[in-house]
């Protein structure tokens, strides 16, 4: 097995005459964490169903643990596993008879899949909840759930679509957890979001999707530097046109996300100077971070 | 046919079982109400029709009219045991439940999961006819050793109406078109096939059309068993039920690899 885990070459699908992935490729390293980033419709769902076989590109080749997908997807998905984005569990089943029923699909016999139970009911801290039925669960613990059926086939690598979309956020930091505990022994994920605070811890490295392209690809560290570089000002409060212009000439860039004003400067005490004695502004200054990549990247409002 | 239609076909002759089992283990939770609920409805056919119905006719091809039904109602209750477990429970597993996704992020294709879907509904006809088939023998309308030839007919007839009725299942935009294919296909088949009275009492080009129904295939093989008497083309019956089998099997396979897997 080489050390590439997913390699996507030109690979482009089209819904109708509505193109979805455009062209896309990209690598995955065995033992990464790669974080498929991009606004809502840009392709990261798509994306994954392609890497698991469930939906043919219409041009491209696509190669996932050494095997061409879709030809030999079967292959490739016994050494995957899935977290997708909405749950599917089976409902009519307890927590530790989904685990047996989804072993089974593998081609495991009942000895087998028992024997590996109680540690993916640990790893998952479902441990209490083993005879509880799945409709009894809560948010966080069906997700664990549903991550622990992933580990079932023991997989080399993990596919997880938006994998905490809609938990709080206690329920997040423990998904997050247990992922960096998975990648500490060895395992590669794959996973789409569009929480930057989630590809910031997680991602070793990540790639900016829109209409399908790959905008921007690197380590959230790196991405952040080449795009942003500098301290961040939010000014909220006022009115964003105005206060721009205003400012506009002690800062490198300026964008408008909604009500909110983002300053990029490697000066801040200058925004601040300018900004002093108007009533009603709040004024926030932290370190660059993902979100600014973004935003910057997927264009809201940009102004130069 | 495509690379991806030859990679969607079941992958071995054994990856349907899990499919099976899953249903089975989710059966087993509410086995007795289920096979009541199979049961009841050919039941009150057998016996509200064969005895009251049974009064007035008196004797069909020299057999009494419920013994003639008997036979009539173990095939129907095979198809219906049959369609209503691919219509009404396989249905939701593909599309609300999100079962067979789940499923296919295994090393299981979508023909493995079609094939175990129609192995369970007609594992559920097996058990719906041979039911009727037993209660007909312990009244006496049918002789115990004829079950021998019965029960594989019935299960026969439930893989050829799981297979057809996944044709349906393939094609439903949601459960409100399910009542068509009871109403318009499966209601006249009943009325068409010998199930409660003779074909022969149908008009020319209504018997002319009864050739072409697995029904009345079904009932064709089946019923001479129970009344003890010789029965004729048995491999014309066999073939066409099997064809009945495979083909919509394929045919779905196409429908639901479009729908499924785009």
């Amino acid at each position: 097995m080489s050390n590439v885990a997913i390699d996507l070459n030109g690979v482009t699908k089209s819904f109708g005459n509505k193109v979805i992935v455009n062209g896309l490729s990209l690598t995955v390293a065995s033992g990464e964490c790669f974080g498929l980033l991009g606004p809502n419709g840009a392709g990261k769902s798509t994306i994954a169903r392609m890497v698991l076989g469930m939906t043919r590109p219409d041009a491209g080749k696509i190669t996932v643990l050494g095997v061409p997908v879709p030809a030999q997807a079967r292959l490739a998905r016994r050494g995957i596993g899935v977290v997708p984005q909405f749950d599917n569990l089976d409902l009519e089943f307890t927590v530790r008879e989904n685990l047996l029923v989804f072993g089974r699909y593998f081609g495991m016999s009942t000895r087998a899949i028992k024997a590996v139970i109680p540690s993916l009911l640990e790893f998952a801290r479902l441990e209490s909840k083993a005879d509880a039925r799945v409709g009894e669960l809560s948010g966080g613990m069906k997700r664990r759930l549903t991550l622990a059926r992933a580990l079932i086939n023991d997989p080399q690598l993990l596919v997880m679509d938006e994998p905490t979309t809609g938990l709080d956020p206690h329920a997040r930091h423990l998904i997050w957890e247990r992922l960096r505990f998975l990648l500490a022994r060895g395992k590669t994920i794959i996973l789409t979001t569009h929480f930057m605070e989630e590809a910031e811890r997680l991602c070793d490295r990540l790639c900016v999707l829109e209409h399908g392209c790959n905008i921007a690809e690197g380590s959230p560290h790196a991405l952040i530097e080449e795009h942003i570089g500098s301290n961040v000002i939010e000014i909220f409060g006022g009115n964003p046109q105005e206060l721009s212009s205003l400012i506009r000439p002690y800062v490198q860039r300026i964008e408008v996300s909604g009500e909110t004003l983002f300053c990029y400067t490697p000066d801040p005490e200058q925004v601040r100077v300018q900004l002093r004695g108007r009533a009603g502004l709040r004024l926030l200054e932290r370190p660059p971070n993902l979100e600014d990549v973004f935003l910057r990247l997927t264009g809201r409002e940009m102004e130069k | 046919m495509s690379e991806g239609y030859a990679a969607a076909l079941p992958a071995n002759a054994w990856n349907w079982v899990a499919v099976w089992r899953r249903n089975y283990l989710s059966w087993k939770k509410i086995a007795l109400a289920s096979m009541l609920g199979n049961l009841a409805d050919p039941m009150i056919y057998l016996f509200g029709l064969g005895t009251g119905l049974g009064m007035m006719v008196g004797r069909v091809e020299d057999a009494s009219y419920v013994a003639f039904l008997a036979a009539g109602m173990v095939a129907t209750s095979a198809m219906t045991a049959s369609t209503f477990e691919t219509i009404y429970a396989a249905y939701p597993r593909m599309h609300h439940q999100r079962i067979w996704e789940a499923i296919l992020y295994t090393q299981l294709t979508l023909g493995d999961i079609v094939l175990g879907e129609l192995a369970w509904a007609a594992t559920k006809a097996f058990l719906a006819g041979t039911a009727i088939a037993i209660v007909a023998a312990v009244v006496g309308y049918a002789a115990w050793p004829s079950l021998l030839y019965v029960l594989p007919a019935v299960a026969l007839t439930g893989f050829a109406f799981a297979s057809l009725a996944m044709v349906v299942t393939a094609l439903a935009p949601s459960y409100h078109y399910f009542v068509f294919y009871q109403s318009l296909v499966l209601t006249p088949m009943l009325f068409l096939s010998g199930a409660v009275f003779p074909v022969t009492q149908l008009s020319g080009p209504f018997q002319q059309a009864a050739h072409f129904l697995p029904l009345a295939h079904s009932i064709d093989l089946i019923r001479p068993e129970m009344l003890d008497r010789p029965a004729g083309g048995i491999a014309l019956h066999i073939s066409a039920l099997c064809l009945y089998a495979v083909l919509p099997f394929f045919l779905s396979m196409v429908l639901l690899r479009r729908r499924l897997m785009r």
